[in-house]
């Protein structure tokens, strides 16, 4: 047994350490300027899909990103923690792509991979921060979607002939929304006002929660065994040591796909398939514009207190 | 976010010393393993690169993990439940993080899923680790006894006990016993052989034992009855799943407070004899310590460098006076000269960890083939000089930490005595390291053989003749000075040929040997990198100084003066 997950990775710039030069004036992120990371939220999903590896042996990860060439080093790091192997989208085709092209080229080069059970991916990421990219996925693969995970708590093989524990018809509900099933997880979600379990069949795709278990270390033994893996444009930049190592460690090559390696509709890639347009950037300045005195007596705090209620502010 | 090994570049520096290639082309056998494991390197550069990139993890995990949770750990400590250790809640996370890390059984051949990287990047791990809490690396750090094993034990046990610490089980030296502290020979944990069914059982207590209840213990025990010395001691390896060993109790200690110091009471405890009786003492337990004390080594030096970063963080915030207190000349001073010890005392770590390197390497090498005499020759020079200065980095530097300790809180004032500040577990933490492995005083009986028998003058005549840019040669001629000093003074205290008199000024002969070699350390450091120039010449002015001051001592001191010090 074991089940075959896809986790969706993205390369961002730190924005935790924003200096001056942070942003273009074109209003656009000036890569250059920040180190780029693998997205903090991405690697709570890649900890949820190595939790079901340990869990269910014989699972295999695969970690797909888009992003320009430098974007190979998520998928390392991926490798380094425990991921399988990895694909890395990119092609000037893609550049420029908003949530909407994102998602589309990734539901495209999902289907060519074809083979899986799940998709897991971090809820957003900290460059956008739209939280978008998850859910158009699941839509244009038409998955059901689980988003806000905090916990796979279990993940079982087979259809569920009968309603499950919490009354969920899952063969019913998978003929009349056309679903294929492998079987059902369950899943804790982390709300705002609590926590929620669900059951979904799947495959499907989650989203996963920062509040999830941080990302395990990456492993000295997995480092050294990965550290010189490559896709094929790395490859022929030829200024890396131990090139040849590829030819005989196939699982060092890393899988790069150009917008020719997948079946796309060209009109929703990239820019021109990308409705969002930046029309404007503002500098923020926070100040406190209103500021109140409260005396500490009984009376005043009480006063506080409801006030704080009303608004919303606690309660 | 932090790393604490690429916020601390003199690392890097240690690690990219010369002498590596030959290291590594040793440990690794001109590469041959890399047909066998995919993790195994291709060469020199691929080795280095495999080593910066793990402790690249090490620093991660210590500044994310393990350093944030040393409050609590300090404060929450370990508990017996069922028999049973468990380790305050930060403990089992630093354990789980550098366990998942792979980061257990770093030196052991890849044969036994260990790392196979030689001791100069483990140490550098440990000295990582113990900036983050010192009191966690005794656990992570007693991989030690996995090295002794695979030093001693057979091919079975090797490959029975090894992996299991490669992939994460802990392990302790059982040692000490109520009545056998630093006098080990006195040891009665009884070993008695059964032989109906041909197994060895334990019977005993031993006392003061670091984590004690781990799943692989080394103890040594009372096998040959009714002898009374070293002689009758073998070692044993005992296996925690047998459930024979009850944890009495646990210390409450003044520092290291995570660590669990147990009392073990062995019922009836089956083990296994490692290597051949009556060596466990003389042989086994040597090379145990020996490993150990390089451990404490690095122990000390992280806890100078937390100390030292704590001290010099508050000085530049706190303001008195209308200005910080870091420009106050009774401040900077102490601040400068801690800066300059904790570079003294790593660049002798990192010394004495490649002579280790070296003649463990080539002992290894000669259990799979004959040495070349001119190899078997360079063994026996390293096994020497690791053994010359083993005590002498053991015993200094731990004082070092402790001085350290000291005044970084002093540089705190009256906030260094409460415990909002680190300093002040740093303080207590760094109070046992110049007592357990052998006290400083006992560091001092096993090094003066290095002054009597002219072991320290040898590498230091060495340093002597080392290449060195032009600027620096002023420092090599005061250090020239200080050794003729040096050697003055250990022929004064020699020629009196009275064992009690050299064993009364020992310690001041260990020390002012222990000055010179560290301040030529310091110097050819310099040559290497021009960042360690200053550290270089507060340390000499120091050391040049103490020695004065000890050398004035000896020359005015008679075999007589000792009389008024036995009035006590």
């Amino acid at each position: 047994m074991g089940f075959k997950i896809i986790v969706l990775a993205k390369q961002v710039p730190d924005t935790r350490n924003v200096g001056k030069d942070a942003m273009k004036a074109d209003g656009t992120v000036n890569r250059a300027a920040l180190p780029a990371i693998f997205n903090p939220e991405d690697l709570n999903a890649l900890e949820q899909a190595l939790r079901l590896k340990d869990r269910y042996p014989g699972s295999e990860v695969t970690i797909l990103t888009m992003g320009p060439g430098r974007a190979a080093d998520v998928i390392r790091e991926g490798l380094y923690r425990g991921a399988d192997k990895g694909y890395l989208l990119t092609d000037r085709a893609f550049a420029g792509s908003d949530t909407l092209a994102t998602s589309y080229a990734i539901s495209c080069a999902i289907k060519k991979i074809k083979d899986f059970d799940l998709i897991i991916a971090g809820r957003q990421a900290i460059d956008g921060d739209t939280a978008q990219v998850g859910p158009q996925v699941a839509e244009k693969l038409n998955l059901p979607q689980v988003t806000y995970a905090e916990e796979i708590l279990s993940m079982k093989e087979g259809i569920v002939a009968e309603d499950d524990k919490y009354g969920v018809p899952h063969a019913k509900l998978a003929e009349e929304l056309d679903l294929k099933i492998n079987g059902t997880l369950e899943i804790k979600r982390r709300l705002e006002r609590g926590v929620e379990t669900v059951v979904t069949p799947f495959p499907c795709v989650i989203t996963v929660n920062a509040s999830a278990p941080n990302c395990r270390p990456r492993n000295a033994k997995a480092v050294m065994k990965y550290k010189h893996a490559r896709t094929v444009t790395e490859i022929q930049d030829q200024s890396e040591d131990y090139l040849d190592l590829t030819l005989d460690r196939p699982y060092l090559k890393i899988e790069e796909w150009s917008v020719s390696d997948i079946e796309t509709d060209t009109k929703w890639l990239g820019l021109s398939g990308s409705p969002t347009k930046v029309k404007k950037i503002e500098n923020v300045v926070f100040q406190a514009k209103e500021s109140k005195r409260i005396s500490n007596d009984e009376a005043e705090l009480e006063e506080l207190i409801v006030e704080l209620i009303d608004n919303h502010t606690i309660g | 976010m932090a790393n604490f090994f690429t916020d601390n570049p003199d690392l890097k520096f240690h690690l990219t010393h010369p002498m590596m290639e030959k290291i590594v082309a040793l440990k690794e056998r001109n590469f041959t393993d890399k047909d066998k494991f995919d993790y195994a390197p291709m060469d020199f550069e691929d080795a280095m690169d495999s080593y910066e990139k793990v402790l690249e993890i090490v620093g991660e995990i210590c500044g994310d993990i393990v350093a944030p949770n040393a409050e609590s750990v300090d404060q929450e400590g370990p508990k017996i439940v069922d028999n049973e250790v468990i380790y305050a809640k930060g403990t089992q996370e630093n354990l789980d993080a550098l366990v998942n890390a792979g980061l257990m059984g770093i030196t052991l051949p890849r044969k036994y899923e260990g790392l196979n990287f030689p001791i100069v990047p483990y140490i550098m791990a440990a000295d990582i680790v113990s900036r983050a809490d010192a009191g966690f690396v005794n656990i992570w750090g007693l991989q030690d006894c996995a090295e002794t094993i695979n030093e001693f034990a057979d091919e079975d046990q090797k490959s029975r006990f090894l992996p299991r610490i490669s992939n994460g089980e802990t392990a302790a030296m059982d040692l000490t016993e109520p009545d056998a502290g630093s006098d080990l020979q006195a040891v009665q944990l009884k070993a008695t052989f059964n032989e109906e069914d041909g197994k060895w059982y334990l019977n005993g207590v031993k006392r003061f034992i670091t984590n004690g209840d781990g799943h692989v213990s080394l103890v040594l025990a009372r096998s040959e009855e009714g002898t009374q010395d070293g002689r009758g001691l073998s070692m044993f390896i005992y296996d925690r799943n047998e459930k024979a060993v009850i944890v009495r109790r646990i210390e409450n200690k003044m520092g290291i407070k995570g660590s669990p110091t147990c009392e073990l009471v062995f019922k009836n405890a089956p083990a296994e004899l490692v290597g051949s009786r009556k060596m466990g003492l003389i042989k086994y337990v040597m090379a145990l310590m020996n490993g150990a004390r390089l451990g404490i080594g690095a122990q000390s030096i992280g806890i100078c460098e937390a100390a030292y970063r704590e001290g010099l963080e508050y000085a530049k915030e706190r303001e008195q006076f209308g200005k910080p207190i870091i420009q106050f000349p009774a401040v900077y001073e102490m601040l400068s000269t801690m800066k300059a010890k904790l570079d003294a005392s790593r660049t002798l770590l990192y010394e004495t960890s490649r002579m280790v390197d070296i003649y463990k390497t080539y002992m290894h090498i000669s259990e799979e083939r004959k040495l070349e005499p001119a190899e078997r020759k360079e063994m026996k020079r390293y096994q020497k000089m690791a053994d010359f200065f083993t005590p002498l980095l053991k015993g200094l530097t731990s004082e070092y930490s402790n001085q350290l300790a000291y005044d970084s809180l002093q540089i705190h004032g009256g906030s260094g005595f409460m415990k909002d500040y680190p300093i002040e577990r740093i303080y207590r933490d760094a109070r046992i390291t110049s007592i357990y492995e052998g006290t400083t005083q006992l560091q001092v009986v096993a090094a003066i053989r290095g002054v009597t028998t002219g072991g320290y003058v040898d590498r230091i005549r060495e340093y002597e003749l080392m290449e060195l840019r032009p600027e620096l040669h002023g420092y090599r001629r005061t250090l020239i000075g200080m050794t003729e000093e040096y050697v003055h003074a250990v022929k004064t205290v020699v020629d009196v040929k009275d064992n009690e008199y050299v064993d009364f000024h020992a310690r001041r002969l260990v020390e002012m040997a222990g000055h010179i070699v560290m301040g030529y350390l310091l110097l050819l450091d310099t040559q290497r990198d021009e960042q360690f120039k200053t550290s270089t010449e507060i340390y000499i002015n120091m050391g040049k100084a103490e020695n004065t001051s000890r050398a004035e001592f000896i020359h005015n001191f008679t075999l007589d003066d000792i009389g008024a010090y036995k009035h006590v």
